[in-house]
C-alpha cells in the first residue's frame, strides 16, 4: 500500500517526496522516480484520488491547444500574421486561419490586421517543437478595438474566471464592462468611461493578489460594493 | 501593454492609464544613500514609484585638459542594463543611453553646482575626475528624473579617499571630505500628449508622446539645461507651459533628496 507524505494544500518545493508507492501517479508538477512521487515545481499540492498535482504559485504562459489568448500581431509577412501572446516565440497565423473573406492575390495583409492590433484567437495547433499557430475560426474571435489590457500572471487566470464564469460575471455585472480573459494571462477591458475600466482592472488585480485565499468571491464583491457607494471621484 | 491610441484616447478624456492626474508623480518617491558603500565614494538608490534607478560616483586623478589646466572634470555614463526593460539589449551604447547621461551630464556641470576649479589639486598637473554611473535596475518610465536625482544623490553623498604619497589613491580609506558640491540641482521631464502636458510618465506614455522637455532646476529655481525630444514640434507658448509646471514639480521633487 503506498504511503502519502503530504496534505491537500501544503506548499511543496521541488525534489519534495509527494508520496512513496504505485498506487499514486504523479500529475502536473510532479513526476515518478522508481516508487516515488516527487514535486518539479514550487506550487501547493492537490490530491485527486490516485493523482498527486503541484499547482505552481507562479509561472509563464505555456501554450495548449484549444486556448483562447489575446495576442498582440508583432509582424506581418506575405501570408503569415506573427502573434505575441506573450511566450518565448511569436505565434503565426496563416492568412487562411487569419479571416474568412476572400483575399485577392497580393492583397495587403495589414489591412486586416496591423502591427500593435489586438486579437483575440484561438491556439490551432502546438508543434512538437512548441511552434504555436493560430486561428480566428470560431464564436468570439476578432480583433480588439478600443479598451485597455491588463496583464496578470497566467496561473491565476482560473481564478479570475472563477465557477462556471462566476467572478468575471460579477465583475462585468458591477462596473458595465466587456470583459475577454484570454488564457495567457491578458485580460482585455473595454467599458463607457475610464473610470469603469479602471475599476474593473483594479478588481482584476485584487484577485490576482489575493488569488489563493479562499472566500474569494466575497472579498470581491465587497470590494466592488463599496467602490460602487463611494462613487465616482 | 497598451492598444493603439490608448494613451491619447485617455488624455483626451483627463486621464491617464494608471489613474493619475497630468501633474502627479508616481509613489513613492525614496532616495537611498551609501547603497554601494565597498565599492564606490558616494552612491544612491532612487525610486519613483516602480523605477528604480542607482547610481555611483568614483573618482579618479589624471592630468587636467589642456584647455582647463586649472579645473577637475566629470563623466557621467548610463548603461540601459537588458536586466531593466525588455526593450534593452546588451552591446555598445544605444542612443537612448547616450541621451540619458548627456542630459544628467549637462544637468550637473551648467548648474555649477560642482565647482570644477576646487576639482584641481595642482595646476596643470592633478586634477580629480568626478566618474558618475548610472545604472537602471527597472526602468518603468521616467528614467530622466531619476537617473537626475540619483546622479545628484551619489554626488552628494560622495567623500574623497584619502590619497597617499606620489598621488596614490587609497580607494579602501575615505576621508571625511565630500565634494565640492554646492546645490541639488533637480531635473523635471513634461511630456506632451495630444494638447496635454503631463509629467513622471509610465513607459507606454513615452512611447505614445508627442514631444519631451527635460528641463534642470538650480536651487533657486532658474533653469540651467534643457532637452528636446520626441517626434514634434513645440509652440513657445507650450514650451513656457512646459517650464512652468516642470519648475513647480521640480521644487517638490527637491524635497525627496
Amino acid at each position: 500500500m503506498g504511503k502519502l507524505n503530504v496534505e491537500e494544500k501544503t506548499i511543496v518545493v521541488p525534489g519534495d517526496v509527494l508520496a512513496e508507492g504505485m498506487d499514486y501517479l504523479p500529475a502536473g508538477g510532479a513526476f515518478r522516480e522508481n516508487d516515488k512521487v516527487i514535486s518539479a515545481q514550487v506550487g501547493v499540492v492537490e490530491i485527486n484520488g490516485r493523482l498527486v498535482k503541484v499547482m505552481p504559485l507562479a509561472g509563464a504562459y505555456v501554450p495548449r491547444k484549444d486556448d483562447i489568448v489575446i495576442g498582440r500581431v508583432s509582424d506581418v509577412s506575405y501570408s503569415n500574421w506573427f502573434v505575441d501572446i506573450g511566450y518565448a516565440i511569436d505565434a503565426v497565423m496563416s492568412l487562411k486561419e487569419g479571416t474568412t473573406e476572400f483575399v485577392e492575390r497580393g492583397a495587403e495583409l495589414s489591412e486586416f490586421y496591423g502591427i500593435g492590433d489586438f486579437v483575440v484567437a484561438r491556439v490551432s495547433n502546438v508543434t512538437k517543437s512548441k511552434m504555436i499557430d493560430l486561428s480566428m475560426k470560431g464564436p468570439g474571435l476578432r480583433k480588439l478595438i478600443g479598451g485597455k489590457i491588463t496583464t496578470i500572471c497566467p496561473i491565476k487566470v482560473p481564478r479570475v474566471i472563477g465557477k462556471q464564469g462566476s467572478m468575471v460575471s460579477m465583475i462585468k455585472d458591477y462596473t458595465g464592462c466587456q470583459i475577454i480573459v484570454g488564457q495567457n494571462g491578458r485580460i482585455w477591458l473595454s467599458g463607457k468611461t475610464p473610470e469603469d475600466e479602471f475599476l474593473a482592472s483594479e478588481a482584476i488585480k485584487l484577485i490576482e493578489e489575493k488569488a489563493h485565499m479562499s472566500g474569494l468571491t466575497d472579498i470581491v464583491k465587497e470590494f466592488l460594493e463599496k467602490r460602487k457607494k463611494e462613487g465616482p471621484k | 501593454m497598451v492598444p493603439k491610441n490608448y494613451i491619447q484616447t485617455l488624455a483626451k478624456k483627463n486621464t491617464r492609464a494608471d489613474g493619475r492626474k497630468f501633474d502627479e508623480f508616481r509613489k513613492p518617491i525614496t532616495v537611498e544613500y551609501s547603497v554601494s558603500a565597498k565599492s564606490a565614494e558616494g552612491s544612491a538608490r532612487v525610486t519613483i514609484g516602480d523605477t528604480v534607478v542607482v547610481a555611483g560616483v568614483k573618482t579618479e586623478l589624471a592630468t587636467p585638459y589642456p584647455d582647463s589646466p586649472d579645473e577637475g572634470s566629470i563623466m557621467v555614463n548610463a548603461e540601459l542594463l537588458p536586466m531593466s526593460s525588455p526593450e534593452f539589449e546588451s552591446g555598445p551604447p544605444s542612443i537612448d543611453s547616450i541621451e540619458l547621461s548627456r542630459v544628467v551630464d549637462r544637468g550637473i556641470r551648467e548648474s555649477k553646482a560642482l565647482d570644477f576649479k576646487k576639482l584641481c589639486l595642482r595646476v596643470g598637473e592633478k586634477m580629480w575626475i568626478i566618474m558618475i554611473d548610472i545604472y537602471p535596475i527597472n526602468a518603468s518610465g521616467n528614467l530622466f528624473d531619476a537617473a537626475a536625482l540619483a546622479a545628484v544623490a551619489a554626488l552628494k553623498n560622495a567623500k574623497f579617499p584619502k590619497v597617499g604619497e606620489k598621488d596614490v589613491i587609497d580607494y579602501k580609506n575615505l576621508s571625511d571630505k565630500s565634494l565640492p558640491f554646492t546645490f541639488m540641482p533637480v531635473s523635471c521631464t513634461v511630456l506632451k500628449i495630444g494638447d496635454k502636458f503631463l509629467v513622471d510618465p509610465i513607459r507606454d506614455e513615452e512611447l505614445a508622446a508627442d514631444a519631451r522637455l527635460s528641463v534642470t532646476f538650480t536651487e533657486e529655481g532658474k533653469i540651467c539645461a534643457m532637452q528636446k525630444g520626441g517626434q514634434k514640434q513645440l509652440t513657445h507658448d507650450e514650451v513656457l507651459a512646459m517650464i512652468d509646471l516642470a519648475a513647480v514639480k521640480a521644487a517638490e521633487l527637491r524635497k525627496c533628496l
